[in-house]
């Protein structure tokens, strides 16, 4: 099936919209500054590095330039990839061990120097290889660099210890700024409280806690970007205030996406001053058994708590108050090693007849001698779409005799119940941003490979299983590879019940120009592309 | 008396010294720390040692009892240290946040006594007639509303009614600027928030208003001036207004304080940048440096608005002193 | 008496023998409905809700957790008197089985606060001296301290219960209602009986229980009422900052926090109703408070 058509049956209104957005090109207008809404609480630190929330993302991705980057003119694809800094997507060499990167010489730093090879070396050691001391949430996802070199001003080589297709995608992480060699040098936690990038902006002012603004740089090396003047950013975690301030005009767009409710509500009050964006999202929820307790070390009770999940007909009526919207495998259902609705149809909790699949959960629970349980869901106290799914979820394990309470807490005590592994059954998510499935299925790999896994099992099996899909660089193999460990991880041993795929959906004034949705809120937030048709 | 006021002061520090403890305590037996909130919450897999790494970085995997004396220490210096989630100065991080908040919290003073001391005086004075009814029902209106629910129906009010008048929805902005820079933005922000707590803060002191006004109007002076034929002005203004006030100035007094504590919803509903909502957020964050400044930070106000009041009413009966 | 004179209507209000009535029940009530129009009306709010919680077995027409995809955000119809949430429950049912909740954490709360708060005011006032110091500090430190610490710990470190959210509301009620005790209880202190019923020889317990109680009895129940309304919006704060009851329990709170502020204006019953719930009963609470300090003190009637 061609590439195209795969993405328009996993998420059709994507390509309508995307559609009509090729469609109708115009002369982008230069000027005007943009406000925009950041739906979290300021971050705790600037460094991109450092941290892994989204805000920091949305806060800074303006300010820096970065090595590679899913393209922005088609930010949907989950393959398409192309240069910032760098002149030309490298072919690999040395079977695929190789990758060596041209520099773009015209790039200047905001403060007026050079960006040159040593910048980007050192901004991905202090990614890849962390001096002491300093914290990389994503060392993991680079586990197959040996090194990175940088033989002239202009040329940067990462040299891998295997070939795998999960190495470009990791590569155009959004989080991977580039940073000046020399300030890194001199102080590695500098970059938490300045900053300082080449990117399309450049840093204007930070209001502690409350807003992060930036004007447009006059050298920015993309010609003829960016066409903004300059934009504000508004940290603001209640979503009320968000949907109110976009409908007020107070702020143009929120980027991350809002629930339904919210995009009707702006739709019906607005009219067409209102633009809508959806997509499929490159997140989704989970529920992970505490294979430590009893009976959940027992494989055909966990088998029945997927069996018991109507997800053909839930989750279409879900979707219509959470922001959830696709039933899927464990793969990006846009990706090419997603499954198809065929091969998922044989998975266990994805028969399309759910009276037959509910009678053999019961039958399972009667076998391990677990009928009528009563457990624990603990849940983490957010609404979108933690509660709703939680809430649907208690409700469909009535279905077949189980009494579930939930147990909501914050986030803290949420993370520390599931590292101690003091549950029984938990409500999580696996969120991502560029799909990079051999990288996105990790968190399903037992704790001793993982440590973030909290299901408490060990499974050498799968882990062999994975660690031959990593290093299988034919996609139809690995393709296959793909399925044979999708079944084990949610049917066969059912480590992890994959519930729904989320869904971003993203109204805003309709004055916003230039921007276009992709899979991840991650994703192609630097601005450059955006104006303003006022 | 001085023997009154000095062990009064003296017993300030035990207070504050228990409920330094007590937020010490608290804040360390909830489940989780700082830590795994900022390596957990994306998602990615991170080490053990990376949490020990970001432990021993901010000195929460020392003894308690090391922390807790640090933390007393501190205090005795004015030092608060650093927040644990920004490493900024926690001085620094409030200091930020102050100013929004106490402008909400004087705005809803001066609200709630423009509304309270008129209409509980008219409402003492015109006692059981339909004016009084209304007044005490509107108090008590005030007091059986949650406050946050008040402020979300009041901002889409807003939004509606400007819609439909303009075509064009309105509402305050939502960053906030300091009333030197721009007054009528600044107050186009504060105000609502300020009358959705100064509504509740009037009812209180609306109902200690007609309170004190009746007990004082049957005071026999009262009676004796209406008797010697005093204007009826004269009487409620220099007489029955005047020495209705004390117990009225103290519910607000005392009200202030814990006005602190109705910031903290009323922040979330207005997404106001305040101390409230910095509350919420380092309590959320795990974050114990800056919880535990602002804990000291409220808990002082009200130790001390106590305390104003005590001597107050040992001033002005010295009775108590001698008890 | 003239309408014109304010002074002369507040001089001929003066209360002169409103005491405790001792004739038969039903005149009593019919008395006091006759005094207390107004607080009637709010005993009336009262039991219609307290009764809705005691009987919302039998009167909800839904189970009030069975989520139905069919019916999702439905408005006002003969199906569902009140509407149906972002889940498709039953409003009416959610807020009959509400009204249990409300008035168990209500009661209970101002219940366990109250009484801890009597014994100590009382021990407090009764014993003096150190005790009484140490105990005002303690109780300083309690009244002084942020609820939204407490509770998130409480919460934190036991779940979202219901019986921990009472925990985290009736602490702060504690110092509150000790306090109005310790100031009432100290004035019978001073009164020579109880230093000559402790001459006589009289325990400890004895003279608690027969002098000090009795006459502090009136404040205690006027403070007790207030306390389950405020218990009753402390819930409703607690659950919008994420802290309170938590799904799928049938809360008036909770009905109030999230989807009802995401669908206010596209859904408005979902939010209306559970807050006009809240609102009446408090409103009910506090007017038949009010009543009752009338009636039991008469020194404060008028106030």
């Amino acid at each position: 099936m061609p590439m195209l058509l795969r993405l328009c049956v996993a998420g059709v209104a994507a390509c309508l919209f995307a559609g009509s957005a090729l469609a109708a090109q115009e002369e982008p207008k230069r000027g005007g500054t943009l406000t925009y809404m950041i739906p979290a609480d300021a971050p705790p630190s600037l460094d991109g590095h450092r941290e892994g929330t989204f805000a920091t993302l949305h806060a800074t991705a303006p300010f820096y330039s970065v090595l590679i980057r899913i393209n922005p003119q088609n930010p949907s694809s989950t393959t398409d990839f192309v240069c910032d800094l760098c002149t030309e997507m490298p072919k690999p060499t040395d079977d695929g061990k190789i990758y060596t990167f041209k520099l773009n010489p015209a790039v200047m730093f905001h403060d007026g120097t050079k960006l040159t090879s040593a910048d980007v070396k050192s901004s991905w050691d202090h990614i890849i290889h962390p001096p002491e001391g300093i914290l990389s949430p994503r060392e993991s996802w680079y586990m197959m660099v040996d090194k990175v070199e940088a033989p002239d001003p202009e040329t940067v080589v990462f040299r891998l210890k295997f070939a795998t297709n999960a190495f470009l995608p990791a590569l155009a992480d959004p989080f991977a700024y580039i940073y000046k060699a020399e300030t890194l040098a001199k102080d590695p936690h500098w970059y938490e409280k300045n900053v300082l990038g080449s990117g399309p902006f450049k840093f204007a002012d930070y209001e502690t806690g409350q807003s992060i603004s930036g004007v447009r740089n006059p050298n920015y090396y993309h010609p003829g970007l960016p066409y903004l003047d300059g934009f504000k950013a508004v940290f603001a975690d209640k979503q009320a205030t968000r949907v109110d301030a976009v409908r007020s005009d107070r702020a143009a767009i929120e980027f991350r996406g809002l629930p339904p409710a919210a995009r009707d509500e702006l739709k019906r009050v607005l009219g067409d001053r209102i633009t809508v964006q959806e997509s499929d999202w490159n997140c989704g929820s989970l529920v992970t058994p505490n294979a430590k307790r009893k009976p959940f070390d027992d494989v055909r009770v966990r088998r029945a708590l997927t069996l018991a999940i109507d997800r053909w007909h839930g989750v279409p009526a879900l979707s219509k108050v959470a922001d959830v919207h696709t039933v899927g495998g464990i793969v990006f259902p846009a990706s090419p090693l997603a499954a198809t609705k065929e091969e998922l149809e044989q998975l266990a909790g994805f028969w399309p007849d759910i009276e037959k699949s509910r009678a053999e959960a019961r039958r399972l629970l009667k076998e391990a001698g677990a009928e009528n349980l009563s457990f624990e869901l603990l849940n983490r106290n957010v609404d979108q779409p933690y509660k709703y799914v939680g809430t649907w979820l208690v409700d469909e394990w009535s279905k077949i005799g189980l009494h579930v309470t939930q147990r909501m807490v914050p986030t803290g005590p949420w993370l520390e119940a599931m590292r101690r592994g003091e549950f029984d059954v938990v409500s999580q998510a696996n969120c991502r941003s560029v799909p990079n499935p051999l990288l996105d299925v990790q968190p399903y790999l037992p704790a001793s490979v993982f440590t973030a896994n909290y299901g408490q099992f060990e499974d050498p099996e799968e882990v062999a299983l994975y660690n031959r899909m990593l290093r299988e660089t034919d996609v139809a193999k690995e393709r296959a590879l793909m399925r044979e460990f999708e079944k084990r991880v949610i049917d066969t041993e059912a480590h992890e019940l994959w519930i729904v795929w989320w869904y971003r959906i993203v109204p805003y004034r309709s004055y916003v120009k230039g921007w276009t949705i992709s899979p991840s809120h991650f994703i192609n937030q630097d601005l450059a592309t955006i104006w303003l048709d006022k | 008396m001085y023997r009154y006021i000095i062990s009064r002061v003296l017993l300030v520090f035990p207070t504050l010294i228990g409920a330094a403890a007590l937020v010490f305590l608290l804040m360390r037996l909830i489940p989780g720390d700082i830590c795994l909130v900022r390596l957990g919450s994306g998602g990615t897999s991170f080490s053990a040692q990376a949490l020990a790494a970001c432990h021993a970085e901010i000195g929460i995997d020392r003894p308690w009892i090391v922390q807790f004396l640090e933390f007393l220490w501190g205090l005795a210096r004015f030092d608060f240290g650093t927040s644990m989630w920004s490493g900024k100065p926690v001085v620094v991080e409030i200091a930020t946040r102050f100013p929004v908040s106490l402008e909400v919290a004087i705005l809803a003073t001066v609200i709630a006594v423009a509304l309270a001391i008129p209409l509980g005086t008219i409402s003492a004075l015109r006692q059981n007639s339909w004016i009084d009814l209304v007044v005490r029902t509107f108090s008590i209106a005030g007091l059986a509303t949650p406050s946050f629910w008040l402020g979300i129906v009041s901002i889409l009010i807003v939004l509606d009614v400007t819609q439909v008048i303009s075509g064009h929805p309105w509402m305050p902005p939502i960053d906030y600027v300091p009333l030197w820079k721009d007054p009528l933005r600044n107050l186009s922000i504060v105000i609502l928030p300020a009358a959705t707590i100064g509504y509740r803060y009037a009812a209180v002191s609306m109902r200690m208003t007609r309170s004190a006004m009746l007990e004082v109007l049957r005071e026999d002076y009262i009676r004796t001036a209406r008797a010697k034929g005093l204007l009826r002005r004269v009487i409620i203004n220099r007489h029955a207004l005047k020495n209705a006030m004390l117990p009225v100035v103290t519910v607000i007094g005392i009200e202030f304080a814990f006005l602190i504590g109705g910031l903290v919803v009323t922040e979330q509903v207005f997404n106001l940048n305040g101390i409230g909502r910095l509350m919420v957020l380092s309590v959320q964050n795990q974050d114990y440096t800056l919880t535990q400044a602002l804990v000291m930070l409220v808990v002082t106000i009200a130790v001390l608005s106590n305390l104003v009041v005590d001597l107050l009413y040992a001033w002005l009966d010295p009775r108590i002193a001698l008890a | 008496m003239t309408v014109a004179d304010p002074t002369s209507t507040t001089l001929t209000a003066i209360p002169d023998d409103h005491g405790m009535v001792r004739r038969g029940a039903i005149p009593a009530v019919l008395r006091f409905v006759r005094r207390q129009p107004v607080g009637t009306l709010g005993i009336a709010l009262v039991l219609f809700f307290g009764l809705a919680g005691i009987f919302a077995d039998f009167l909800a027409p839904y189970n009030p957790t069975a989520n139905d995809f069919a019916a999702m955000t439905e408005a006002p119809s003969w199906a569902h008197w009140l509407g149906t949430d972002q889940l498709g429950r039953d409003l009416l049912s959610r807020i009959l089985f509400g009204a249990r909740t409300a008035f168990i954490v209500g009661l209970t709360s101002a219940l366990v606060g109250g009484f801890s708060g009597l014994v100590l005011g009382v021990a407090s006032a009764y014993f003096g001296g150190r005790i009484d110091l140490w105990l005002q500090r303690v109780l300083d430190i309690v009244i002084s301290f942020p609820l939204i610490i407490m509770a998130l710990a409480v919460v934190s470190i036991f779940g979202t219960g219901v019986h921990n959210v009472i925990a985290a509301i009736t602490i702060p009620l504690i110092p509150r209602c000790s306090r109005v005790v310790r100031s009432s209880a100290l004035a019978i202190r001073a009164v020579p009986y109880v230093d000559a019923a402790r001459a006589l020889g009289y325990g400890h317990m004895r003279i608690i229980l027969c002098h000090m109680v009795p006459n502090v009895i009136a404040p205690f129940l006027v403070i007790i009422t207030a306390s389950v309304g405020q218990a009753i919006l402390a819930e409703a704060s607690l659950s919008y900052l994420g802290l309170g009851v938590q799904e799928p329990v049938p809360a008036w709170g909770l009905m109030l926090q999230g989807g009802a502020e995401e669908y206010a204006t596209t859904a408005p019953w979902i939010a209306i109703f559970p807050g006009l719930a809240i609102m009446l009963t408090v409103f009910g609470i506090n007017l038949f408070g009010d009543a009752l300090r009338d009636v039991l003190d008469p020194k404060l009637r008028d106030r």
